[in-house]
């Protein structure tokens, strides 16, 4: 076993950690994510020993030093697993928009009645649910994949820094740097909403690039001018109403919004 | 021989979401057989009231991580069949084609990442890269393909970018068509190497009578839009997908179940097929021939082989679809939307079977009323009655815990849950 755990390169021992993948309230696909890049699929699984991947093995352990959690918190049986999880590892890595922020599923925290948010689905039946939390609202988190989904470029490059003690550097720029350095016309041109000026890089402006515009699902970069921002958006015609759709999307810029928020009913 | 055994699967592994299986026999009787679906809600359909209509193929996209794809197309038809907004030719061809691979990759995944583990005694297909590394590979070449025609078609193979009420962001450039032509046409060969391979499995011998649900072909295999029909012999229109599932609250799940005319049916690959088998391609029919597979098929654990016939079906049709949109001019991406005040119902087939979006707008095009139907919230009664009747036929022969486990969780798999999903 020990054998297992060891790789060298150029003759120094490698680090091969023992890494479990959980989902809580979410779609699952950043985990997919993970299976999702065929080509260097079988590179990362020899760079990491995978102990726990419900969604595609049956074995399971409690003895991993990674943790990495998909999905936000909705329920108090999630909130027992989300404890053990994080007494378990070493390390815990929320993985993805629902895990670092809510989600879109935090989208139902914007109404002022949640009884009526259960009613509309389930009418008078009794269903379990609380508020939509982020992991760290829960637990403490050491690391962040954002977006939804995760690109599996980045979460490879994580545990490959993990695995050879390398420090992790996450952009502290907005994906316009990276939407200009693709050499895309600005998609204020088309008339279509953006949060590009505002929304952490790293993506490689993964919606720009496809002439769709940002929805700020990384989350605000660094010392950002909101205020400036929605005055630029509301100059190029956008109703508040579109700029509060794209900001309010996946919770990444509540804490800079409020109290602006809450205009459901 | 072992009269008494109990089977307590929480949660079943290599399946999307969170579902239980409990079984409990005792001196040959059956007990309890219960399948329940502990996922946690996300709420969607409330999410989405009031908000306006372009939030609804982004945010809706999100109920699922293996169709997102599906979810977008169904989503953004609804709004299209609310607003009166046709589709061009192009537009739908290019919509076909993406979600041809989707099928394909959904597929490839269940088949060969999920399932075929418990024909090769393994836990996943981890050990399986050493000790059956062609076949991963050759699995994994099929998928990468699927996903990169997706990437460049949708924008992203997972949550796509460019696909938008009224037609695409942008369109894909010709030469990366042609390309994608060239690798289908390979990738042909790759199915029926797996093929072979999987007609060396023993599929359990087990058999439920009941019905099958899916869009009825009016000169295609039917994915996108269309009559709705029974194997019991109901048809109705799109419109009428309420009648056509009767959505129902079971205690103890906190998705939705259906019926339509007994206790349960099945949508999925398997329903489409028996629903619409003269209309599949004939290298498929082929395929199904080899697997003595033909309509209507009643064996659930046949699902699997019904997704294979599929993946060669949606693979030749791919390649014609190609050659037509080489040999057209392209036209512009995407066409003007105006919202309207009205209600738009779409139904899709997704791979697990087929999917309702509808939602009712205001005059502003906000949404006031959303409803989503999921393919595995069809499928939940009928899983439930295949687990007892499984169950029941078993206890009867005498089956150890291990042995009853195993075939219940086969079972369950099986119909690809995407229990999240079926929640949402």
């Amino acid at each position: 076993m020990a054998e297992s755990r060891t790789r060298t390169y150029l003759g120094v021992p490698m680090y091969r950690p023992r890494v479990a993948f959980f989902e809580f309230s979410s779609c699952e696909g950043c985990q997919l994510q993970i299976l999702n890049n065929e080509s260097t699929l079988l590179d990362f699984l020899s760079l990491v020993e995978v102990v726990n991947f419900r969604e595609a093995m049956t074995e399971q352990s409690e003895d991993y030093e990674i943790a990495f959690v998909e999905g936000s918190i909705t329920r108090d049986d999630e909130i027992k697993r989300l404890k053990r999880i994080r007494k378990n590892a070493k390390t815990l890595v929320a993985m993805g928009s629902c895990a670092c922020f809510g989600g879109v599923n935090q989208l139902k925290n914007r109404f002022r009645n949640p009884a009526g948010v259960k009613r509309e689905v389930y009418g008078a039946h009794p269903v379990d649910s609380g508020p939509v939390r982020a992991v760290e609202d829960v637990v403490g988190v050491d690391l962040r994949i954002y977006g939804c989904p995760v690109s599996k470029d980045e979460v490879e490059k994580m545990v490959l820094h993990i695995a050879i003690g390398k420090s992790i550097v996450v952009p502290k720029y907005p994906v316009c740097m990276e939407c200009k350095r693709n050499e895309n016309i600005c998609l204020f041109e088309f008339g279509e909403p953006c949060l590009g000026p505002v929304t952490r890089a790293g993506c490689d402006s993964w919606c720009p690039s496809n002439r769709a515009g940002c929805w700020g699902c990384r989350g605000p970069a660094e010392d950002v001018n909101l205020r400036q921002m929605i005055r630029i958006m509301e100059e190029h015609g956008f109703s508040e109403e579109t700029i509060t759709d794209r900001l309010e999307c996946f919770g990444g810029f509540l804490s800079l919004m409020k109290p602006e928020r809450g205009k459901g009913g | 021989m072992k009269k008494t055994c109990t089977v307590n699967i929480r949660p079943l592994t290599r399946v999307e979401g969170h579902g239980n299986i409990r079984i409990k026999i005792k001196n040959g009787k059956l007990q309890e057989a219960e399948w329940s679906v502990v996922e946690t809600p996300r709420f969607f359909e409330a999410i989405l009231r009031g908000k306006k209509w372009d939030n609804a193929p982004w945010i809706t996209g999100r109920i699922c991580g293996i169709c997102s794809i599906g979810h977008t197309l169904a989503s953004i038809r609804a709004v299209e069949n609310a607003f009166g907004i046709v589709p061009d030719e192009q537009t739908r061809k290019l919509r076909l084609l993406l979600k041809h691979m989707e099928t394909l990759q959904s597929h490839t995944l269940h088949l060969c990442f999920l399932v075929m583990p418990d024909f090769m005694n393994t836990g996943s297909v981890f050990p399986l890269i050493k000790s059956h590394g062609d076949v991963v590979l050759r699995a994994a070449k099929i998928k990468k393909l699927a996903n990169d025609v997706c990437d460049c078609i949708g924008g992203r193979r997972l949550h796509p970018t460019r696909t938008v009420v009224g037609g695409f962001t942008m369109l894909p450039e010709k030469r990366q068509l042609h390309e994608f032509s060239e690798r289908l046409k390979e990738i042909t060969e790759d199915l029926m190497i797996l093929s072979d391979l999987i007609r060396e499995f023993t599929l359990p011998d087990f058999e439920r009578e009941t019905e099958f649900v899916s869009l009825k072909g009016e000169n295609d295999y039917p994915f996108i839009g269309g009559d709705l029909v029974s194997s019991d012999g109901v048809h109705m229109k799109e419109q009428d997908y309420k009648k056509m599932t009767n959505e129902y609250i079971v205690k103890g799940s906190t998705s939705k179940w259906c019926r339509l005319s007994r206790g349960s049916f099945a949508v999925g690959a398997l329903a489409r097929l028996n629903n619409n088998f003269d209309f599949l391609n004939p290298a498929a029919r082929e395929v199904a021939a080899s697997f003595d597979l033909k309509p209507v098929n009643h064996n659930p654990f046949m699902n699997n082989i019904a997704q294979l016939v599929e993946c060669v079906h949606v693979v030749k049709e791919s390649v014609s679809l190609i050659d037509e949109l080489l040999d057209s001019e392209f036209g512009e991406p995407r066409q003007e939307v105006r919202p309207r005040k009205g209600v738009g119902i779409a139904a899709v087939e997704v791979p697990r079977g087929i999917l309702y979006h509808c939602y009712r707008f205001d005059d502003k095009g906000n949404i006031t009323k959303c409803d989503c139907v999921i393919p595995t919230g069809q499928n939940h009664a009928n899983i439930q009655h295949d687990l007892e009747a499984l169950a029941e036929e078993y206890a009867a022969k005498g089956k150890d815990d291990r042995e009853l486990e195993l075939l219940a969780a086969m079972l369950v798999r099986a119909y690809d849950p995407c229990i999240s999903c079926s929640v949402h």
